[in-house]
Parts: C-alpha cells; structure tokens; sequence
C-alpha cells in the first residue's frame, strides 16, 4: 500500500492510546511499569554510546577503569591528538568520505527516480520483467559482484580511485531505492500528471515538475539512507581505495586501529566518535523520514 | 482523431519515453550487475589470480572446497551467526514493538532511542566501540568487576568472540522494529473492540488477531534480515582485526571471501565463493518463501 509513505510521524498513533486497558489504579502501575521497563532498556541501548562518549574525553588508562559515563577526568587532549595522529589530519579522511557521500547522493536521487518514474508511471513492453528483474537484484549481496567489478576496474584504471564508489551510483545500481520511490510514486494521484498531459506536457516535464517536487520525502529518505549507508561503508572502500592518500574515514580509523592497536583507545574513541557525527546529525535531522521510509518498504 | 488512434500513438510514445528513463537502469544492469554476474560465474571455473591471465580448470575450485576446512569452519561460524542472532533480533523487535504499540506516551521517543543503534551498527566506530567494551578490560568486565563477578577477554576467547558479534546483531532490532510497528498500526482497531466485546484477553487477542496479521511483515523482516545477516562484513573484520579469530571462530563467509581475493588474490576461487554464497542466499529465501505458504497470512 503505496499511501503509507504519508504515515503520520509518531506521535498521532498515541490518539489510539491505552486500548484494550480500563481505568483504576491496576492500569496505571502497570503503565508505570511498562515505562519503567522502556526506560531501562533504552539506557541498556544507549549506555555503550554514552559511554564511548564520555571515556572519549578520558585518559586511555582510566578507560579500562571507569565504567561511568560521568568522567573524572575530562579534556580535548584525545581529539586534539587523535586528530593529526594519522598521516593526514582526520579532516581529510572526513571530506574523502563527504566527497564520495555527496557524489552517491547525487547519483542515486537522479538515477533510481528515472527509473521509478518510468516504473510507477509510464506502460511500456517488458515493464513486468523488468521490475521483476529490479526486485531480484535487491537480494543480490555485493560480494557476488565485487570480484568482477574489481577485475573491470582494475582494467579501467580506476583502482585507487573514488570512481568504482561513485560512477555505479549514477547507473541506478542500489534498487531499493527505486523500489521505495515506485512505491511513493504509485500513491501520487495520477490525475495530476494527466491534466499535465492534456496541457501537452511531455514525460519529462512531468517527471521534473511534477512528479519529483510531490516525492520530496521519498527523495529525502532515499538522500538520508544512501548518505549514512555510503559513509558507514567499509567494504568497497576497502577493496578500491588502497592508497592511504584515498584513505575515507572508516578505512583511515581501521588502520588507526591497526597501527595504534590498543595503546591509544581514548584517540580512537574520539575519531571514531567524529566519524559518527555526522550519521547522528543527519538521524536527528530526518529521523521521520528515516523510519517512514523504512516502514513503507516493509508494507508491501 | 477517434480515441482508438490516441490510445495507439501514446502508447508508442510512452515505450520510447519509458526506455529513455530507464536507460541508466539498463546501463547499470547491464555494465554493473548481470556483466559482473557471468564473469564471476566465469571466472569461478578458472584460476585467475590478477597476475596472470584465467586460465579454465574446470570444477576444481568446486574440488578444492570439499577439502577446504577454513571453508567448513567459516560456514559453520556463518550459519551460527545467522541462525542465533536473526531470531534474537528480530523477538526483540516485535517484542518491544508489541508494546510500543499500546499506545505508550513518548512512542516517538522511545522509538528514536531503539533505532539509533541500528544507522550505527554498521560503521568501522561501533565495531572499534565493541572490540573494547568486550576486550578483557573492557566496559563489560567493568561492570561486571562491580557486581564482583570475574569476566573473560570476550573476543579473545573462542567460545565467546562470535557472541559478541550476534549482540552486535541483536542491538539493531530497532530497524525491524520500526517495520513491525507500521504493520501493527494497519491492523484495524475494531477487530481488537469486537474481541474484546467477545472476551477475548491481550493474551489471545495476540495469537488471534495480532500474530496471524502481522505474519507478512514477520516474513519480509525474517528475509532481510537473514539476507544481511550473511553478508556481515564490517563488524567481523573490525572486532577480529581482519583474520577472522581467534582460531576462525569469527571466520564469517564474506570475511573469508575477502581473505582469499583480496588478501591472497584468488580471484577464481573467491568467485566461486561468491557463486557458493549467491546459492545459499537463494535456497534459503527459497525455503522461506515456500514455508511461507503454510504460516504467512495473506488477509483481506
């Protein structure tokens, strides 16, 4: 059901509150306890977070001492150190990431939304194939793909390059994302892009004046997932980017991690901490996006 | 013009326009995903190591896994890995969307908290993250040093380092999560007020109405997940410092994978890995998707 892109954010489901519970004092403990419950398992989630955050500003030595996540002792020392630990200073691991993440944005916003347009939209021969096809490659694990792609371009001479991460992008290469925009697009009223039609508007326009500005969530969701999933990488940057010159900021922390090993956690913490900055910007930011999206690829 | 006629030349128009949009999908298809496919199928016929060119041998990288005991022990590893830590994560999360959905106050809170972990369980940080909180000194033996009890360097040891990694796992039952919620949200509220007027109690209102519901959501969340599952890459290489250890007891498949192409670049045998990996994946959500038949409620 395509109309549950436009799931309301949370909050408006609590108008279907305490359902099945009566009044009296036997429903209120029990809600009680049920927050009680919520409370405790969401800092069970979040400690280990917290606490990287909080020994992120400790003396390595007292992070194998001090379970609090309130420190005794606290300084920059770690990001100040951590940050030119490497060869390169860690914003030039940060902006190789930023570069590649921009790019795949770009690239995959353009390309899946063609693809959906035409997908959702447009009555052409082997349309039903075609889509089956898409869908099956949802499924396909990069690792059956990446010996090959690396034998191409290796050939290409792009081994050493952020090519192998970004030109995919603009060839519609992750499918989910098509998925999530056909499914968005089929819920859009169709008696838009005829009235369109009728006024002598040609598919493209349709597509760029129309239909992309009504997709907005679903581009933004899509921009969301494909930023925090090609910043997380690790994988593909490993195997394509071998020069430390390339180095994006989770291969530089790995080989922080090799090269320091275990003597420098408080330094490690810290940039590991940088790292996820931006993830954690961009959840806060667009978290309704995040969750609604995820929740429509679920609902067939 | 009679409407016959329109019909006919706006449905010509509309294949022409429709390849057009899909072009870059078929380009992408074509260059990225089904080339690379049947190389990689070539490919794992041949002994190709980069150096020197493929040469056909025949089945014998199919041989060479039937005795190869880091192979067997990286499969057991896997399906341990995938057949613990999926059921884990995914009770968890239809546990606790069970009762987020009960119209709990704060839902949208709550919900941002579960699934933060999930956008960051993925990253070289929260692999970093893991491999000191489980490390003989780490934030677990902490805690546990102040409840007196005496804990054991987690990754270190055999017995437990894959653990650590299906807790990694079961930390992300937030996507899930979020998955089952929009599927509990499209369960009618009138069939729990006509079970309750019949006197049904939460407890069989759950195995009535709500489990037999929300089978669907279930099985496209037991697919994904088990299809991720596998392709784990990330946290095993971080937490074992890429080998795998100790004694291959974090040997996960894409690892090994990785370890044979890219560590000693047999590109012919690490694609018959790859093709070895593809036909699991696909038997196994084969075998789902025709147990579906007998546990998979397709209402309405």
């Amino acid at each position: 059901m395509a109309t549950d892109t436009m799931l309301p954010a949370g909050p408006a489901v609590d108008a279907q509150a305490d359902r099945p519970s009566g009044p009296g004092s036997t429903s209120r403990a029990r809600r009680l306890g049920k927050h009680a419950l919520l409370i405790v398992l969401g800092i069970a989630m979040l400690y280990p977070l917290l606490w990287m955050v909080s020994s992120s500003f400790k003396p390595t030595e007292l992070i194998f001492r001090d379970p609090s996540i309130w420190p005794s002792e606290a300084n920059f020392a770690n990001y100040t150190e951590g940050w030119t630990a490497l060869a390169h200073p860690f914003h030039f691991y940060l902006w190789n990431s930023a570069v590649i993440a921009f790019f795949s944005v770009v690239g995959n916003l353009l390309s899946c939304s063609l693809a959906a347009y035409a997908f959702a939209r447009l009555k052409f021969r082997g349309r039903a194939v075609f889509f089956a096809m898409m869908l099956s490659t949802l499924m396909l694990p990069i690792h059956v793909l990446i010996v090959p792609r690396y034998v191409l371009f290796s050939e290409l001479g792009w081994i050493n390059t952020n090519l192998p991460l970004i030109v995919p992008k603009f060839f519609a290469t992750d499918a989910f994302f098509i998925f999530l925009m056909v499914q968005f697009i089929r819920g859009l009223p169709r008696e838009l892009d005829e009235a369109a039609r009728m006024d002598g508007c040609g598919h493209f326009r349709i597509y760029w004046r129309i239909i992309m500005p009504l997709s907005l969530p679903a581009l933004a969701t899509s921009a969301l997932f494909t930023f925090i999933w090609t910043w997380n990488d690790f994988f593909s940057q490993l195997i394509f980017l071998t020069d430390p010159n390339l180095y994006t900021a989770p291969v530089a922390l790995n080989s922080f991690l090799d090269g320091q090993g275990e003597s420098a956690w408080g330094q490690l913490f810290a940039m590991s901490i940088v790292a996820l900055a931006p993830i954690f910007g961009f959840f806060l930011a667009g978290q309704r996006y995040l969750t609604q999206g995820l929740a429509t690829t679920g609902l067939k | 013009m009679s409407e016959r006629s329109l019909k006919i030349k706006g449905t010509r128009r509309e294949d022409r326009a429709a390849y057009v949009f899909l072009l870059p999908w078929f380009i992408g298809m074509a260059v990225f995903t089904i080339g690379p496919i049947l190389a990689s199928l070539y490919l794992s016929f041949t002994d190709y190591t980069l150096l020197s060119p493929p040469e056909w041998i025949g089945l014998e990288n199919f041989q060479r896994m039937l005795d190869d005991t880091r192979l067997h022990k990286s499969l057991v590893v896997t399906f341990e890995y995938v057949f613990v830590s999926v059921p884990l994560q995914l009770g968890l999360a239809l546990a606790l969307a069970m009762l987020l959905n009960r119209g709990v106050r704060g839902l949208a809170f709550y919900r941002s908290v579960y699934y933060l972990p999930s956008l960051l369980a993925g990253s070289v940080s929260i692999a970093i993250l893991w491999r000191q909180i489980f490390g003989s000194e780490g934030l677990i033996n902490q805690l546990l040093d102040l409840v007196g009890l005496q804990g054991t360097s987690w990754i270190a040891n055999p017995d437990f380092a894959l653990g650590t990694l299906v807790a990694l796992n079961a930390w992300t039952f937030g996507a899930p999560m979020v998955i089952f919620l929009a599927g509990l949200r499209q369960i009618p509220t009138s069939y729990y007020e006509a079970a309750s007027v019949d006197g049904a109690g939460p407890v069989s209102q759950f195995f009535r109405i709500t489990l037999p519901l929300l089978t669907p959501i279930i099985f496209f969340n037991v697919v994904l997940q088990m299809i991720d599952a596998f392709q784990n890459f990330t946290q095993a290489f971080v937490v074992s410092g890429g080998l795998g250890g100790p004694v291959d007891s974090t040997l996960v498949y894409t690892l090994y994978l990785y370890d044979r192409g890219f560590g000693s670049f047999e590109m012919g045998y690490a694609s018959a890995l790859a093709w070895v990996l593809l036909v699991i994946i696909a038997v196994l959500t084969g075998v789902n998707f025709l147990f579906a038949k007998k546990w998979v409620f397709y209402g309405d």
